[in-house]
């Protein structure tokens, strides 16, 4: 077999292919050759093939038939096959394949090889991807290194324990002694390491920072030999010296000094010396102050020392170069909360980063003006951020519209104001607030009594403009329906009020109902705020009941059921409709839960008993999505249920059956109900009318077959059209009666509810029975008739029958 | 710590991508993707911070880069790290590669990924940074790579540069892709010497 080609070969070959498939095809090809080449176990060619593997996993390609070479070549004797078996198995190898348990053992060679570039190369590998179970294995190793002859080999070690006791934390004791020695040393790059070391400890463990506070003097000195000693070529960063080596030892004095008096004390010194002897002019200077801002605000320093760092961050802030702007911004915004006053000296710098164009610098500035929002000074940021919701980017809007909601609602001057604000905000980014800002910007609104003229005349003009953005357009049609009356009939207290005709209104709100532009929940709200309109507005309820009546007929299931039950509005309980119309009443803040509430509710007001056939219909209205049928007489608080909308009344209806209601056997849904679409909605729990039995004579309505059913009757004493059917059917046959379902149907006078049935399956011999209540409402006091329809499985066979009941006692229905 | 090391080209190609937290192939090649998305969008004048995209760790990690000529160097940080610190440190990796490859540019890096995984292994180690002084680091893989020559010569890899086409012109008018631009064409004043010490 030929000699594989070298690295170099392949990717030229690589860069010459022109299109995606070329460069796989040539992959592919090369991927071939070498798993042949590592399948005759080739000593001479293999780091070749692995080196070649580990470019083109770089490239995305899979390379994992590679990682047991690796292995074979970090145990070869060769340093070139080391160094390329090491590089692979950190590219290639991870903790979740078990084949790099196999390296432990080389790695533990490997870690007193006598070379000191393979302990290196092993330190290196078991500190970048060593797994808990290595790292238990190999830290006497490390540990023993970390007191090496060698600075190379210590610096080395010493990272490889950062890495050791972040996977393992409980091995950290046995580093403390070690470190505390690599602390003294005079090379960089070990004292580097080993600060990084301490800083990792600290971090693991709180204990451990008494342990290494006594090194607060050491650290200091070394700082000092740092920024006093002259010009050192060697560690020369633009003519600092090692500022890495600065900035690290800054990190650790500041969680040290943290929480501790005395060592805040000893740092003070330093402190202030690095802030005012370092050069600005460069990052590297930068970086270190910096560094050294942050150390002051976290330690206890004096108040002079943190006046200084204020105003070193101030200087940044007007600084030209904008990475020094944007770690201001930052830690400006740390310090936001601790030094309020300091950082507000700056609001004005910080406004005007507001509008740079930067989009990181943009961010951070917006988090801090909310940051600095208070109530001296809202009005003026207000303004400022509002000009910023302009202008920004798409990106922006939404935190910064939540933002401005939130900083108005907490110092607001005045009621107005806020509306207002609120307002403007709708108008410029209404597209991008929350959706569950909608029903707090309601009840708000309604909240504010004085106000509501003003804030429909505001919303119908924002809304002749514009019905696209969909909040807005919401909040809008509400006030349209709850204040129309004062919209028409608006005292002209600013000229922007104009005149507005009911036709126009209502113009409007079809537009939005017809509009593709609107989402169905909008589209909701308008059918709502129309039908509300029709008590608000005088001479226009024909055009309302035409508008509401042509979505009886609309595909979605909510608009459609919301249009059917406002013509029944129309047609059947018109002498309700004011009442049921009326003003909500006042929305209370946080009562915002679900439907479960409400059903409550209503057994409650059951209970308590109002007037029969309201307290029918609003506990049907209550339970059903539409809030807004509300009986004003409920003295109970209502429940904004505007962000519960868009739900089909199927799911609530479930939710219904999971409570759990006194009554199971009334309470619930009804079957297949041929009626009136109101009585799809239960009202729940007749527990009650059990208590208001008066006594009419039980009938036996059927009787055929073995199944007979039986009906008992209750007059309800609160109604006394309303009657309660009990009724019970048995089977007397050997057989079990299943998939028992009855559908009643009375004449076009009578109103009739069913319940659902205890079951459906009725056991044999009369050894027991099934129940069901119907409830049937007689205005006219009409003789009471009714057919049945039975549907039941008997001896594997479906049966169905009819049956007439027109005999019904005279109490049931006079 | 540094969770990632990531250098690729104006083109999204990656030159070499160093994890130094688990991430799966896939998520690592899209880690690749979306960052450079994210850094090819930023214009030239703004700072050189982004919030890293979903994919690495979310809030906590920031995204450090550095536009040099035709690669992009990328290092995603965690909040422990000092973002000037690490924009100092991307300097000193270049540097450092400038005095092992002279003038580096991009076609170096393509052809010793190897190399630069080396060099970048002296600097840091587990996400630590671990020697920042150039002439150490220089010393030590000098010493390494002449460890490797002496050893039996089978298949041993030549590690002289390939090529003689760095120029060390100033402000080179635009061209063809043929001629690659030196690294350190971010100095154009002061490129007479080969070597560029660190200067803004």
């Amino acid at each position: 077999m030929p000699a594989p080609v070298r690295l170099r070969e392949l990717i030229r070959t690589i860069r010459a292919a022109r299109t995606q498939a070329e460069e796989r095809e040539v992959i592919q090809k090369e991927c071939a050759l070498i798993r042949s080449s590592f399948r005759e176990e080739d000593n001479t060619y293999r780091c070749r093939n692995v080196a070649k593997l580990i470019y083109m996993h770089m490239l995305g390609y899979p390379a994992h038939f590679g990682q047991l070479e690796c292995l074979k070549l970090i145990a070869s004797q060769r340093f070139t096959d080391k160094r390329i078996g090491y590089l692979g198995a950190m590219l290639l190898l991870d903790e979740r394949q078990d084949v790099h348990l196999l390296m432990t053992n080389c790695l533990k060679n490997d870690l007193s090889h006598s070379t000191q570039f393979v302990q290196g190369l092993s330190l290196c590998t078991l500190g970048c991807m060593g797994s808990s179970d290595m790292c238990r294995d190999l830290a006497g190793e490390v540990e023993k290194l970390l007191k090496n002859s060698n600075s190379y080999i210590r610096k080395k070690a010493a990272l490889a324990a950062v890495h050791v006791i972040r996977k393992v934390p409980e091995l950290l004791e046995m580093f403390l002694p070690a470190t505390k020695n690599l602390l003294n040393d005079k090379n960089h790059g070990v004292l580097h390491a080993a600060v990084v070391l301490v800083i990792e400890m600290c971090k693991h463990s709180p204990d451990t920072h008494a342990y290494f506070r006594k090194v607060v003097p050491q650290l200091v000195k070394s700082l000092k030999n740092l920024i006093m000693s002259g010009y050192s070529p060697e560690h020369d960063v633009s003519g600092i010296s090692d500022p890495f080596l600065q900035v690290q030892i800054l990190r650790l004095l500041r969680i040290l000094g943290k929480s501790d008096d005395e060592a805040s004390e000893q740092m003070n010194d330093i402190l202030a010396q690095v802030a005012t002897n370092t050069e600005t002019s460069k990052n590297v200077g930068n970086a270190i102050l910096y560094e050294t801002v942050l150390t002051v605000m976290d330690i206890k320093s004096e108040s002079g020392l943190r006046v200084l760092a204020v105003n070193i961050l101030g200087r940044f802030l007007l600084n030209n170069d904008k990475n020094i702007r944007y770690v201001a911004l930052t830690s400006l915004l740390k310090m936001v909360q601790t030094d309020h006053n300091a950082v507000q000296r700056h609001r004005s710098t910080i406004v005007d980063c507001l509008t740079d164009l930067d989009v990181s610098i943009k961010r951070r500035a917006m988090d801090l003006c909310f940051a600095l929002v208070n109530g001296s000074n809202v009005q003026g940021m207000m303004k400022e951020l509002l000009y910023f919701l302009d202008h920004c980017d798409p990106e922006f809007k939404a935190d910064c519209a939540s933002g401005i909601f939130l900083a108005a609602e907490k110092y607001a001057p005045n009621k107005r104001w806020h509306i207002d604000t609120i307002m403007r905000v709708l108008t410029t980014a209404g597209g991008y607030v929350r959706d569950d800002s909608v029903p707090l910007l309601i009840q708000l609104i309604s909240n504010a009594n004085s106000l509501h003229a003003y804030i429909v005349q505001k919303l119908y003009q924002a809304i002749r403009v514009d019905i696209s953005q969909q909040p807005l357009v919401q909040v809008a049609v509400w006030c349209i329906g709850e204040y129309g009356d004062l919209l028409l009939s608006a005292e002209f207290e600013e000229e922007s009020q104009v005149q507005v005709t009911e036709d126009e209104v209502l113009d409007v709100l079809e537009k939005i109902l017809q509009s593709s532009l609107s989402a169905l929940t909008t589209r909701e709200y308008a059918l709502t705020a129309i039908m509300k309109l029709s008590t608000r507005l005088q001479s226009s309820t024909n055009r309302i009941r035409k508008a509401v009546s042509i979505y009886g007929s609309s595909l979605d299931v909510e608009l459609q059921q919301r249009a059917v039950e406002y013509s029944a509005l129309f047609m059947r309980f018109d002498h309700m409709r004011p009442a049921l119309l009326e003003r909500m009443p006042l929305i209370q803040k946080g009562a915002a839960n679900g439907p479960v509430q409400t059903v409550v509710n209503g057994e409650e007001k059951e209970e308590g008993g109002s007037l029969p056939a309201q307290e029918q219909l609003s506990q049907q209205a209550q339970v059903s999505n539409l809030l807004d049928l509300l009986d004003v007489s409920n003295p109970a608080p209502s429940v904004p249920q505007e962000s519960k909308v868009p739900h089909a009344g199927g799911e609530l209806l479930d939710l219904l059956d999971g409570l759990n209601l006194p009554d199971p056997q009334s309470s619930g849904l009804s079957g297949a109900q041929p009626h009136l679409v109101l009585d799809g909605i239960a009202a729940p729990n007749s527990h009650s009318t059990v208590n208001l039995k008066q006594d009419i004579p039980s009938i036996i309505a059927y009787d055929q077959n073995g199944l007979k059913i039986e009906f008992s009757f209750e007059r309800s004493k609160a109604n006394t059209n309303m009657l309660f059917i009990t009724l019970r059917a048995s089977n007397s046959t050997e057989v079990d009666m299943s998939n028992f379902i009855l559908q009643a149907a009375v004449p076009k006078s009578f109103q009739l509810q069913l319940m659902s049935p205890s079951g459906s399956n009725i056991p044999a011999r009369n050894s027991g029975a099934v129940t069901q209540l119907m409830r049937v409402l007689n205005t006219q006091k009409h003789p009471l008739r009714m057919r049945l329809k039975l549907m039941y499985n008997h001896r594997e066979a479906p049966i169905e029958v009819m049956a007439d009941i027109n005999e019904f006692p005279l109490q049931a229905w006079e | 710590m540094i969770k990632a090391i990531l250098i690729f080209n104006n083109h999204g190609k990656p030159r070499l991508s160093k994890f130094y937290e688990r991430y799966s192939e896939d998520t690592q090649q899209q880690i690749i993707r979306e960052t450079f998305h994210l850094v090819s969008k930023r214009d030239e004048n703004v700072c050189n911070f982004l919030e890293g995209g979903m994919l690495i760790g979310g809030a906590d990690n920031k995204l450090i880069y550095r536009h040099y000529a035709t690669l992009y160097f990328v290092f995603c940080v965690d909040s422990s790290e000092s973002e000037l610190g690490i924009l100092d440190l991307i300097q000193v990796f270049v540097e450092t590669l400038d005095k092992c490859f002279e003038n580096v540019c991009e076609l170096d890096l393509i052809f010793h990924v190897d190399k630069v995984h080396n060099i970048l292994a002296e600097m840091v180690m587990g996400g630590m940074v671990l020697e920042t002084n150039m002439n150490e680091i220089v010393t030590q893989i000098d010493a390494q790579n002449k460890m490797e020559k002496s050893e039996a010569p089978t298949g041993s890899k030549q590690y002289h540069p390939t090529r003689g086409q760095c120029l060390q012109l100033p402000a080179p008018p635009p061209r063809l892709r043929k001629k690659p631009r030196s690294l350190t064409l971010w100095c154009q004043p002061l490129i007479a010497s080969s070597k560029c010490t660190y200067r803004h």
